[in-house]
């Protein structure tokens, strides 16, 4: 037992080969990690590395293959309303309103509520992602942007314990992404929100995450690093790039994406190919390779 | 936009017009001068009014005399327009709605079932492109009433296209919506309601409405085989009179009244259409 608030152990994901007497594909392995109350985890890699199936597996929406997720000492087995998530594609019902959108949620979580109360909880959230006015729209009438905040809205209003976001900007152009980056800050420390985020935005991650997952290519990928981002909070876009912590952090993460990814990647790669051999040799191998990975992973402060 | 629109109403006037004229051209040149006739025409019945086409004029001032009292009920022979439509309606709104109740719920579950999909696929692909017809003498024989076999072959003619279209737009339901429903923890029956039926509601329409016009396709043709009563039956005696000015006009009637149902179930679709 521990007394973390989300434990993920040995967590691997492997897909049955698509061809008979082919090995299966392993996306991911040998994942652990662990995020604390009200901590801001974001994780950076290439595209295929399976961050998004990391998210899912977290949400309950998809279970591994391998080892296991604990939230609060219980293990995640499906889809929870403690475990709130904002899609990529904002995934608002098109044929509800925008309020309706949130108080299906609402509804969702405290089905006892009356008409009235869960109107006003709902409204309460649109108003905090700055949507009063607009609850009578249908999601086609708004903005990309717009449509992006009632997502957010609708995954606070529930009051999840753990917020997940799979690139939740991902579709927005860049000034629309500054301001809901800053209502998002705004917003999570208000709650004290405990959150895990996909991104490829290096400075978004900077700008959002108090700890930075950094993975290596798939397959086969591994979390290599556990970057602590420890900038003076609260973190504002403005004088945070004048902090010449913030270049360190912006060029190590740099430098491992664009290269130490691909180059960890295939060191693993290329050992598991000589490790062949024997069972034995090959764990002892991965033992080797996940030094890096285990709980008590190497914090790279820049102090 | 206006000005198109009042172009077209322009132009469909006008087109009116023109065949109205053509029609009233053609029937007239049609029309043979009377001659005297010798004895042994007037023993063959020659001295009757020969039946020929009407002129869109006698047309309409037959529909006229028609539309004036259309419900009048003059024994079995003869009966308003009026009447014989409601009798259609009636046998097409009731087959439609048993064949609702089943095809929606049915298209359900194939549609969000693979196995059912696959399972009940050979059965709809043989049984989806029988003509509705060929089920009467079955259905005589079954049923022994014949307003309920009429009502039997809208029930199966109009199920495929709903059924088809439900199962369609339930597989289609975007994932993204399932996984919102999913995380919120709805129950099975909540997504159904909540989730599932919203999202297909724009395609079990479209089915829905194919559905309504071909019930109304199909009944005239069964109304002809089983008689008694309705449009179908209105046209086929009205030809055995030899009445055919009653014959353009009914047959105008089922264009128009189809149309009406047409829009009727458009319009209702309508509410249920979302931009995605």
């Amino acid at each position: 037992m521990t007394n973390k608030f989300l434990v993920v152990k040995n967590l691997a994901k492997r897909f049955p080969p698509t061809t008979k007497g082919a090995q299966p594909l392993t996306v991911f392995e040998n994942l652990n990690f662990e995020i604390e109350k009200g901590e801001f985890v974001c994780i950076i890699g290439h595209s295929g590395c399976g961050k998004s199936t990391i998210l899912n597996n977290l949400s309950g929406l998809d279970s591994p293959t391998e080892g296991m997720i604990m939230m609060e000492d219980v293990k995640v087995k499906g889809p929870s309303l403690d475990r709130g998530v904002i899609f990529q594609n904002h995934s608002l019902l098109p044929w509800l309103s925008v309020l309706k959108n949130i108080t299906l949620a609402v509804k969702a979580r405290w089905p006892e509520w009356n008409e009235k109360k869960v109107n006003d909880h709902a409204n309460v959230y649109l108003a905090m992602v700055g949507l009063e006015g607009v609850e009578n729209r249908k999601p086609h009438e708004l903005s990309g942007g717009m449509r992006q905040r009632v997502g957010i809205a609708r995954a606070f209003a529930i009051q999840p314990k753990l917020l997940l976001m799979d690139e939740p900007f991902g579709a927005l152009d860049a000034l629309t992404r500054g301001n809901i980056q800053d209502e998002l800050v705004n917003i999570c420390s208000q709650v004290n929100q405990t959150v895990f985020m996909i991104t490829h935005d290096v400075d978004e991650a900077i700008l959002l995450a108090d700890r930075i997952l950094l993975m290596t290519n798939g397959p086969f990928a591994q979390i290599a690093e556990s970057l602590t981002v420890n900038l003076p909070k609260p973190k504002d876009r403005e004088t945070i790039i004048h902090d010449p912590q913030y270049y360190k952090i912006r060029n190590h993460i740099i430098d491992f994406l664009v290269k130490r990814s691909k180059e960890l990647s295939q060191a693993n790669l290329q050992k598991k190919a000589n490790g062949k051999a024997s069972k034995a040799e090959i764990q002892g191998l991965v033992a080797e390779t996940t030094i890096l990975t285990t709980t008590e992973s190497i914090k790279v402060n820049y102090n | 936009m206006d000005s198109i629109k009042y172009k077209a109403a322009f132009l469909s006037v006008t087109f009116f017009l023109f065949a109205f004229l053509l029609g009233e051209i053609f029937t007239s040149t049609a029309k043979k001068e009377s001659k005297e006739l010798t004895e042994y025409e007037m023993l063959m019945g020659e001295s009757e009014p020969k039946a020929s086409i009407p002129s869109p004029s006698q047309v309409f001032a037959h529909a006229w005399q028609e539309l004036k009292d259309p419900f009048y009920d003059a024994g079995p022979n003869d009966k308003g327009i009026g009447i014989q439509v409601l009798y259609s309606l009636g046998r097409v709104l009731f087959g439609y709605f048993l064949a609702i109740i089943v095809a929606v719920p049915l298209g359900f579950l194939i549609g969000m079932s693979p196995l059912m999909q696959k399972a009940l696929d050979p059965y709809i692909q043989i049984l989806k492109p029988i003509s509705p017809l060929a089920w009467m003498p079955l259905a005589l024989f079954i049923i022994k009433d014949s307003a309920w076999s009429a009502i039997f072959v809208i029930f199966i003619c109009s199920i495929w296209p709903i059924l088809i279209n439900t199962a369609f737009g339930v597989a289609r339901v975007k994932k993204d919506w399932l996984n919102v429903s999913k995380t919120l923890e709805l129950s099975n029956l909540q997504t159904a309601f909540k989730i599932i039926l919203p999202a297909a509601a724009p395609t079990i329409f479209t089915g829905l409405r194919i559905s309504i016009g071909i019930s109304w396709l199909v009944i005239v043709a069964a109304e002809m085989l089983v008689g008694g009563t309705g449009v179908g039956y209105y046209v086929w005696n009205e030809w055995n009179n030899l009445d055919l000015a009653s014959v353009i006009f009914s047959v105008l009637i089922i264009g128009l009244v189809g149309m009406m149902l047409d829009y009727l179930i458009g319009s209702i679709g309508k509410r249920f259409q979302y931009a995605d």
